[in-house]
């Protein structure tokens, strides 16, 4: 299955295969964890010439997701440019076909850590976005009912010995934490404390790939 | 030579050896290769030529450097060439400079030079990517490569070969002297070794008597499959017993574990036996050296880890455990026995199997008959010149037909084009990529002709990523304690993962336990109370050679095999009657069901990992038939394939169109390139090392090499890197040169057997491990099924559905 549905203070929300989380009653569709520009980034930075197509593979799969979904409003959960300067170098053509995405329809950027000042390639801008129960954020708090990204949680499992790993979502009763969407995303392990310190007993993971599948998060070991 | 020098040999009681004479007095040639054995006095013969000029003619600064593969090496010869110039009081300096140095001592090499210095390949090219690289250089007349042979192995020596050309064009009359030991073909690593197009001499020391080498013999005959070789562990200790000093190969680090464990089970006397390998902690590996220098050990367990180097005296015996696939390091090792000149070599050689009784009775004909065996070096790869371009980059701005120029002076880029070339130069300043994105941040700049650093800060960032050698992702296993615990050693990532808190395994010959993960180390106790699993190690898997395999080949078709013992003996003759044995200029394939499967054995004798590609291309063209085939299992001389129906029509399959096109789809989505691609993308300088590095410490802003394989064969699969990892990745563990080899030399002569049941060949190949399953999307339909069953053990059946 591509997509799996859950339940999340009351609302019935849609894991994507994609790594986008769906929500059919708004026609939310909300991605989290962008990094637009970061191979440029890298290469501003570093020195590092890294494959310069994260841009468009990233916009390729979001507006497949968009197209698929129908959605009429559209969130990008914080970290969706790799950093300001990132988005003000994005390529024309990049610019264009983000313009073009969000004609129509809604559209929130969330900051994030890695672009915390105003967007001001169109849409709207926020640090936090409240929805009929539930809230949108870049980094986890305390609140319940709330959507989050940040930490790019990835399962590592090994069935028969096989070493798989997947971008997941983290979800309980009270909140989801998002996997990353943008293409040059690495994954913090979900053995990881920081999981266990914010997840419930019980948290499963919904991993992402060709199909959706669930399972429970491993339990935490007294170290 | 000087009367010292003489004096000096004579109170030794030494004479100079023919050899040693002629180095010296061939110490003008551009470059010399010295051909020894081991024991052959072959460092002072490299030596020799250095202390007499030094000796006769006094001055200051960096006159001879000398490399070798092994950092222990470098720090071994300085204390043995510390002896002659300390006897005749040379006024000579020698020092080491390796990844051990300190900061301080490394600082004042720079800036005051000893004489002779003593270095590795890696060292040598962060010295000369340094600024101050011609001042340090300046008065350098020789350089000494020794164990070139096993350098020339790996890009470790393509890489040295680059630093070379470099010296010589700041020292033009820089004079090479190589060191190898028995190859089969020295003119290859002569014109490696010398400055293309400078001429090379060859130079053999004798070689000795012929090496006493022979199969154990034991009461029980060897298993019909497995390579532990566990049958022999009596024999073995009775030949520890009766000698002084024994060194026990084996073929891989597992191997290795298991049976130093078997054999300290059995060990009654308590014979000091000790292991090493090259997943064991340093320490504990230098506290094994240090016990055999010291005579302490009767017996050292081992692997390609002690093929080089250190001079251990004693050793009186070498058992090879397991086939040698290859005779050229069969010899090499035996090599290992006797270090005293003109004593013959005493070995055994222990099949782990019958199969590699007919393999070991093959080798040991082709070490009577002194033919060696060994593959083509190809040409020197691009992703190591790419590295070379930046430390070009680093040291002083370059011209680019000067470097092209430069680079081809050195014998494995001899051939290089220019078309290449540019490739490498444009994919290192520009990225190289079919979209141009990067003008604002090109790595180098050209200004004024010349190529340079667009921010000369990327220069430390460069060396400390200078180096080919791979590292795998391994964890560091310790000890648990309160006090941090003692460090044993290593094991892959991927084999960590797979345990849980209680499963226990074999590591430097002792079972532990697993306890946890903490900060990516294994923590471990000693409490061992279930059987070992066995740690799996990346190392290289040896394929049996080429011309082995035709010598197993040619020996099948004699009408009787006197060699071989009883046992084989009979059942060769048993296959030759129930079926047929396999030929030289032909293909056997032998077709019969089995336990309500059907299966085909190709014995296609092409070594182990042209055999697994192999097996992968032909399931694929049965799948594609409708064969339904279900799994297949890979050795060195044949893959097996199992599935529902019967192979009637092996010509589709072994059409060489057919299966180089099968193999051009199939490799481009293998690991085996991903793999491959993460080596070159780091040696070629895409990537960081420490990049690599930092995904352990868990940051999630690291992310795979497989993202960027996977974005460039969708986006730009004709880039550069692209190229370069499909060439190694032909070179390496898919080595489809050798399934060529089998299609030229069978040419279409397929033998179709089809048969009530299973022969006696095939046999062994049911009790073979590593079967490869075939299933499409195996990854899915595991996670699938591990899904469901966590989601059952956790009590979540019934996943809401809403």
């Amino acid at each position: 299955m591509n997509a799996q549905p859950f339940t999340l203070a009351g609302h019935h929300l849609i894991a994507r295969a994609s790594g986008a989380l769906y929500w059919p009653a708004q026609r939310l569709l909300c991605i989290s964890d962008l990094h637009l520009g970061k191979s440029e980034r890298i290469a501003r930075r570093s020195g590092t010439l890294l494959p310069p197509y994260e841009v468009h593979d990233t916009l390729t799969r979001l507006e497949s997701e968009i197209t698929a979904t129908e959605a009429r409003h559209v969130v990008c959960l914080g970290d969706s440019f790799d950093d300001l300067d990132s988005m003000l170098s994005l390529p024309e053509d990049a610019r264009l076909w983000l313009t073009r995405l969000m004609a129509g329809r809604d559209w929130t950027w969330i900051e994030g850590n890695h672009d915390p000042g105003p967007v001001t390639i169109g849409g709207t801008h926020r640090a936090a976005l409240a929805l009929d129960g539930l809230t949108f954020r870049h980094i986890a708090s305390a609140q319940k009912g709330e959507i989050s990204g940040h930490y790019h949680p990835k399962a590592v499992l090994t069935p028969k010995g096989r070493q798989v790993s997947r971008p997941c979502f983290l979800i309980d009763s009270v909140r989801a934490i998002l996997p990353a969407f943008g293409t040059y995303t690495g994954g913090l392990r979900w053995s990881d404390p920081v999981f266990g310190a914010l997840m419930e007993p019980g948290a499963r993971a919904y991993l992402t790939g060709a199909a959706v599948h669930v399972v429970p998060m491993p339990a935490r070991r007294p170290t | 030579m000087p009367a010292a020098f003489h004096h000096w040999f004579a109170t030794k009681g030494w004479s100079i050896h023919p050899h040693q004479q002629e180095m010296l007095d061939r110490s003008d040639a551009p470059a010399l290769l010295l051909i020894a054995p081991t024991g052959g006095g072959k460092t002072l013969a490299g030596f020799l030529p250095t202390l007499v000029d030094l000796a006769v003619e006094p001055r200051p600064g960096l006159h001879t450097l000398y490399v070798s593969p092994l950092k222990a090496l470098a720090a071994d010869i300085r204390r043995n060439l510390s002896t002659p110039v300390a006897e005749m009081s040379l006024p000579i300096r020698v020092e080491d400079r390796t990844g051990d140095t300190s900061q301080t001592q490394r600082k004042r090499q720079r800036a005051d030079p000893p004489h002779i210095l003593l270095t590795t390949p890696e060292s040598l090219a962060l010295l000369v990517s340094y600024e101050d690289a011609p001042r340090m250089f300046a008065g350098l007349q020789r350089v000494v490569v020794d164990e070139i042979h096993a350098l020339a192995e790996s890009k470790r020596g393509d890489q040295l070969m680059l630093a070379l050309a470099r010296l010589q064009t700041l020292v033009p009359g820089l004079r090479r002297v190589g060191l190898s030991a028995t190859v089969e073909d020295p003119k290859a690593i002569a014109r490696f070794l010398a400055h293309h197009p400078d001429p090379c001499e060859i130079l053999r020391a004798d070689s000795g008597p012929d090496p006493d080498i022979a199969m154990l013999t034991t009461d029980e005959p060897p298993p019909w499959s497995g390579g532990g070789a566990a049958y022999a562990i009596p024999a073995v200790l009775e030949q520890v017993r009766a000698h002084k000093t024994t060194l026990i190969f084996h073929n891989t680090r597992a191997q290795a574990e298991i049976f130093f464990h078997k054999l300290w089970l059995a060990n009654e006397d308590a014979l000091p036996i000790g292991i090493h390998h090259g997943s064991l902690d340093k320490t504990q590996r230098q506290r094994v050296e240090a016990a055999m220098v010291n005579g302490d050990l009767r017996a050292i367990v081992c692997t390609g880890s002690l093929d080089l180097g250190i001079d251990w005296g004693d050793v009186d015996l070498v058992i090879q455990i397991g086939a040698p696939k290859n005779v050229k390091r069969l010899v090499q090792r035996i090599g290992r026995a006797n270090h005293r000149y003109n004593a013959p070599s005493k070995a055994l050689l222990v099949p782990a199997n019958r199969f590699e009784v007919v393999e070991c009775v093959a080798a040991l004909e082709a070490v009577r008959a002194h033919t060696l065996d060994g593959d083509p070096r190809g040409p020197g790869p691009r992703d190591v010149l790419c590295q070379h371009i930046l430390i070009a980059a680093c040291a002083a701005p370059f011209d680019a037909d000067a470097l092209f120029a430069e680079v081809t002076g050195a014998g494995p880029y001899a051939a290089l084009t220019r078309a290449a070339f540019d490739a490498c130069l444009d994919f290192v300043a520009t990225g190289g990529y079919a979209l141009r994105a990067y003008d604002r941040w090109q790595r180098l700049k050209l200004t004024e002709g010349l190529w340079h650093l667009r921010d000369p800060r990327a220069a430390r960032q460069i060396r400390m990523n200078i180096g080919t050698i791979q590292d795998t992702d391994t964890l560091k296993v310790r000890l648990k304690n309160r006090f941090g615990g003692q460090p044993l050693g290593e094991v892959e990532e991927g084999f960590a993962a797979t345990l849980t808190p209680g499963d226990t395994f074999l590591i430097g010959g002792q079972i532990v336990r697993y306890e946890n993960l903490r900060e990516m180390t294994v923590e471990v106790t000693r409490r061992a109370d279930k059987p070992p699993k066995i740690a799996t190690f990346m190392g290289t898997k040896f394929a049996t050679s080429t011309q082995l395999s035709h010598r197993i080949l040619t020996m099948f078709g004699q009408d009787d095999w006197p060699a071989l013992p009883d046992h084989t003996r009979a059942w060769l003759h048993l296959q030759r009657d129930r079926s047929r044995l396999p030929e030289p200029g032909r293909l056997l394939i032998e077709s019969f069901p089995w336990k309500g499967r059907e299966h085909a054995v190709i014995y296609g004798f092409a070594g182990r990992n042209a055999m697994q590609t192999l097996g992968l291309l032909t399931t694929q063209r049965m799948e594609a038939l409708g064969l339904h085939p279900m799994g297949f299992v890979a050795t060195d001389y044949a893959v097996m394939v199992w599935g529902l129906d019967p192979l009637t029509d092996p010509e589709p399959l072994f059409a060489a169109e057919n299966l180089r096109a099968g193999f051009e789809s199939w490799l481009a989505g293998n690991a085996v390139m991903k793999r491959t691609f993460k080596a070159s993308a780091i040696i070629s300088g895409l990537i960081d090392r420490q990049t690599a590095g930092a995904r352990k410490s868990g940051r999630q802003a690291a992310f795979s090499s497989d993202i960027l394989y996977d974005t460039l064969r969708k986006y730009d699969p004709d880039h550069v890197l692209m190229q370069i990892t499909r060439e190694e990745a032909l070179k390496g563990l898919v080595d489809f040169g050798r399934i060529e080899e089998m299609l030229s030399r069978t040419a279409g002569r397929i033998d179709l057997l089809r048969l009530d049941g299973i022969t006696p060949l095939s046999a062994p190949l049911f009790l073979e491990m590593g079967r490869v399953p075939v299933q499409g999307a195996a990854n899915e339909r595991l996670l699938g099924e591990e899904a469901a069953r966590l989601l059952e053990e956790a009590g979540l059946g019934a996943v809401d559905k809403a």
